[in-house]
């Protein structure tokens, strides 16, 4: 054989074995092996949004729990998550670092409405799932256009959905008057109600209100808001303004029904710093069970979320909510897996997360399930009612479904 | 070998090496190198304000942010193609570095540097204010550019090439300036104003035109960014931007030009680094790394890199003559 020969040989061998790594490649399932599902993640641990840090370790200390227990379908789960510190180029770059060279399988859980929106079309382009993302927003649930990415916790849109059930149901004559922060955040609350009111919305709000991040109060609106006479109070604002909100309608001796966003229902961060005899009475939504609230001290649900946050993530805070999302989420991506079996490629994953029916998770509410469908990306919709007695939340009525109208 | 021989065969190098890294690395590494460019171009515009004339600035985000928004919206608002958008936010943010320089000239220091803190504080909240344009708090997307006349390069070869041609032209510019009679009157200014007065230089002229140069330099910094992530955000232009950028000179090098493009590997890859090392306590990590850097090398990655050579040059010079 001349030395020209050998090499065309060997150069057509080399080709012909790149081939066949190709094609086994291409049949395989980017991030699984038989053993283990690469998944990847991330999250705040850094910067001004620090504080939701605790989901991503929570999610972790969970996925820990599970891999101790076997893992899923015999395959462990190998949890890589990176901080971004809230920003947005951060998030493009560790996100492409996932994909691109740790190779995992999906992301999951991804935190922040700007740090998703960054890698949204990314996503979709690589043909990658993103999802569960941890955002309130609404643009999450288009699977149309954005087949690869799926919301989680109910959206702004949704609950403000909720507010007009029950306004509708319950509220005979209602005047409602709307305070909003004037951005994409407080709109989607505003459209929210307006959908869920229909074709009453324009006889029954009297008067929107609007302030900026940067005003120093909002007395004024509120005094405005009073004087429209209006009978129902629709508070859409972010903590500091909905304390204040609240001593202020107190002050004036103003009485409506006082809806509150869920944003900023948190006791200790909102009603203490506005009296607790200030928010008595006031109305807001819930989905998870609060860890800090005595009707579930002896809940099973609530003994196993203890325990496993005292054997796997006993530094972490067990009044903070954000514990218990992180369980919670976690759980709902192991049920995805589950559904999945065998096959983890990237489409059967969105394939399953996009088809679960009526799942309970022992931290949600009583009643309240996931569900999923090729049209529905939006997996948690309902949520209660709780009216704050002076002391602490308590649940009221039935469990409201925003996807009904 | 001469010293400034040496440096030039080193600067040709580097360039060399950075014209083949595209065929070698990949996307993920070369959208790294993209931005570690993009981030010298601004620490470049910095360094000509606060290494070369003594202004320090804590607001440099603020420019960055000028710039990416002002290519953000040209090319979502009016389908401007990206490539016009570079070059007029680079005029813009001269113009507006320019206005904001001539109030500054009443401010020396450290009052300096708080007024430029004020502005990196403002702009993400002024950026919410103007919804219509900038898109709020959801920012705006857009979409990235393929390489265009039929170039067999993908989507992250081109943008590097492209990011990689206007800093080279920046650097070239910037040297030219700095050289010459201009770049000693900006120098004189910083080590003694007086003096520089005396000696018919209009120090209120080219103190603001500095400022002017170098947000210029940070804004098309920042409007290649926009193109190179395809999105912004007013998340994206906080406080820490500004520190960052200003760790980023002293590290690489004040007054130095080369000293930017060491910075920017710093800024750009050191987090990283931190955050393989120790995932509970990654900023104490960085923080160890900086203070390092900085005992190791008081005067910048730059200003160690030119001793050493100096050495080396005189090494070489004095074999020759043994010889």
């Amino acid at each position: 054989m001349t030395r020209r020969n050998i090499i065309a040989l060997a150069l057509s061998l080399g080709v012909g074995l790149a081939l066949v790594a190709r094609l086994a490649v291409a049949a395989d399932m980017p991030g699984v092996t038989a053993t283990e599902v690469k998944i990847g993640h991330t999250n705040p641990y850094s910067g001004n949004a620090s504080a939701y840090g605790t989901i991503g370790k929570a999610i972790a200390a969970y996925f820990k729990k599970m891999n101790d227990e076997g893992g899923i379908n015999g395959r462990k789960i190998n949890f890589v998550t990176y901080d971004d510190g809230y920003s947005p180029p951060k998030t493009v770059e560790m996100v492409r670092r996932l994909i691109e060279q740790d190779e995992v399988a999906f992301l999951f859980n991804t935190l922040g409405t700007p740090t998703n929106s960054a890698i949204h079309k990314y996503m979709n382009q690589m043909k990658v799932p993103q999802l569960f993302v941890a955002t309130g927003a609404t643009k999450w649930g288009d699977p149309q256009n954005f087949p690869w990415t799926m919301g989680w916790q109910p959206t702004y849109q949704a609950e403000g959905h909720i507010y007009a059930q029950y306004v509708l149901k319950n509220v005979p004559n209602a005047k409602i008057g709307i305070l909003y922060q004037n951005d994409d955040y407080g709109k989607d609350y505003v459209k929210g109600l307006k959908d869920g009111l229909g074709d009453a919305a324009k006889k029954l709000i009297v008067m929107e209100q609007t302030y900026e991040t940067s005003d120093p109060t909002i007395d004024s609106q509120i005094v405005n808001l009073k004087n429209s006479g209006a009978n129902v109070f629709y508070n859409v604002t972010i903590p500091k303004y909905a304390a204040q909100a609240i001593k202020k309608t107190a002050e004036i001796g103003w009485k409506p029904l006082h809806l509150l966003n869920n944003v900023s229902n948190s006791v200790g961060a909102v009603l203490k710093p506005a009296g607790l005899q200030n928010s008595k009475d006031i109305v807001s939504t819930f989905y998870l069970k609060d860890p800090t609230d005595p009707t579930w001290q002896n809940d099973a649900g609530y003994k196993d979320w203890l325990a496993f946050m005292k054997k796997y993530y006993p530094e972490g805070d067990l009044s903070d909510l954000g514990n218990v999302y992180g369980y919670t989420v976690a759980q709902g991506l192991v049920q995805v897996l589950k559904q999945c079996g065998n096959d983890l490629s990237r489409e059967n994953v969105m394939k399953q997360a996009a088809s679960i029916k009526g799942l309970s998770l022992p931290m949600l509410l009583p009643g309240v399930k996931v569900n999923t469908g090729p049209t529905d990306f939006y997996p948690i919709e309902q949520e209660q009612l709780a009216k704050f007695d002076g002391e602490r939340w308590v649940l009221f009525g039935e469990i409201y479904d925003a996807s009904k109208k | 070998m001469s010293g400034a021989g040496l440096r030039r065969a080193v600067v040709l190098a580097a360039v060399v090496v950075a014209c083949v890294l595209p065929f070698v690395l990949s996307n993920f590494r070369l959208f790294q190198f993209t931005q570690v460019f993009i981030y010298a171009i601004a620490l470049l515009g910095l360094n000509i304000l606060t290494g070369f004339n003594g202004q320090i600035s804590l607001g440099h985000g603020a420019f960055y942010a000028v710039g990416a928004y002002t290519t953000a919206i040209m090319i979502d608002k009016w389908n401007v193609p990206y490539g016009w958008t570079i070059p007029v936010a680079g005029l813009l943010c001269l113009v507006v570095g320019f206005l904001f320089g001539i109030p500054a000239l009443r401010l020396e220091g450290l009052y300096l540097a708080l007024a430029t803190f004020a502005l990196a504080l403002a702009i993400p909240q002024i950026l919410k204010y103007f919804e219509h344009w900038t898109g709020g708090s959801q920012g705006i997307v857009l979409s990235k550019p393929r390489a265009p006349f039929g170039l067999t390069l993908n989507p992250d070869q081109w943008l590097y090439f492209v990011t990689l041609g206007v800093l080279l032209v920046l650097f070239v510019l910037a040297a030219n300036l700095l050289s010459r009679r201009t770049g000693r009157a900006i120098v004189a200014i910083r080590d003694n104003p007086i003096a520089a007065q005396a000696m018919g230089v209009n120090n209120a002229l080219y103190k603001s035109l500095t400022f002017g140069v170098s947000a210029a330099y940070t804004g098309v910094a920042g409007a290649l960014s926009a193109v190179a992530i395809a999105f912004v955000a007013p998340d994206t232009f906080n406080v820490f931007l500004s520190i960052t950028f200003l760790v980023g000179i002293v590290i690489g090098g004040l007054a130095s030009i080369s000293g930017a493009v060491f910075g920017a590997l710093f800024i750009q890859f050191v987090p990283n680094w931190a955050q393989d090392i120790s995932k509970a306590a990654p900023w104490a990590i960085y923080g160890i790394f900086l203070i390092t850097f900085m005992y190791a090398m008081p005067r910048g990655i730059a200003g160690s890199l030119r001793l050493v050579l100096g050495r080396l040059a005189r090494l070489s010079g004095g074999t020759r003559r043994v010889a």
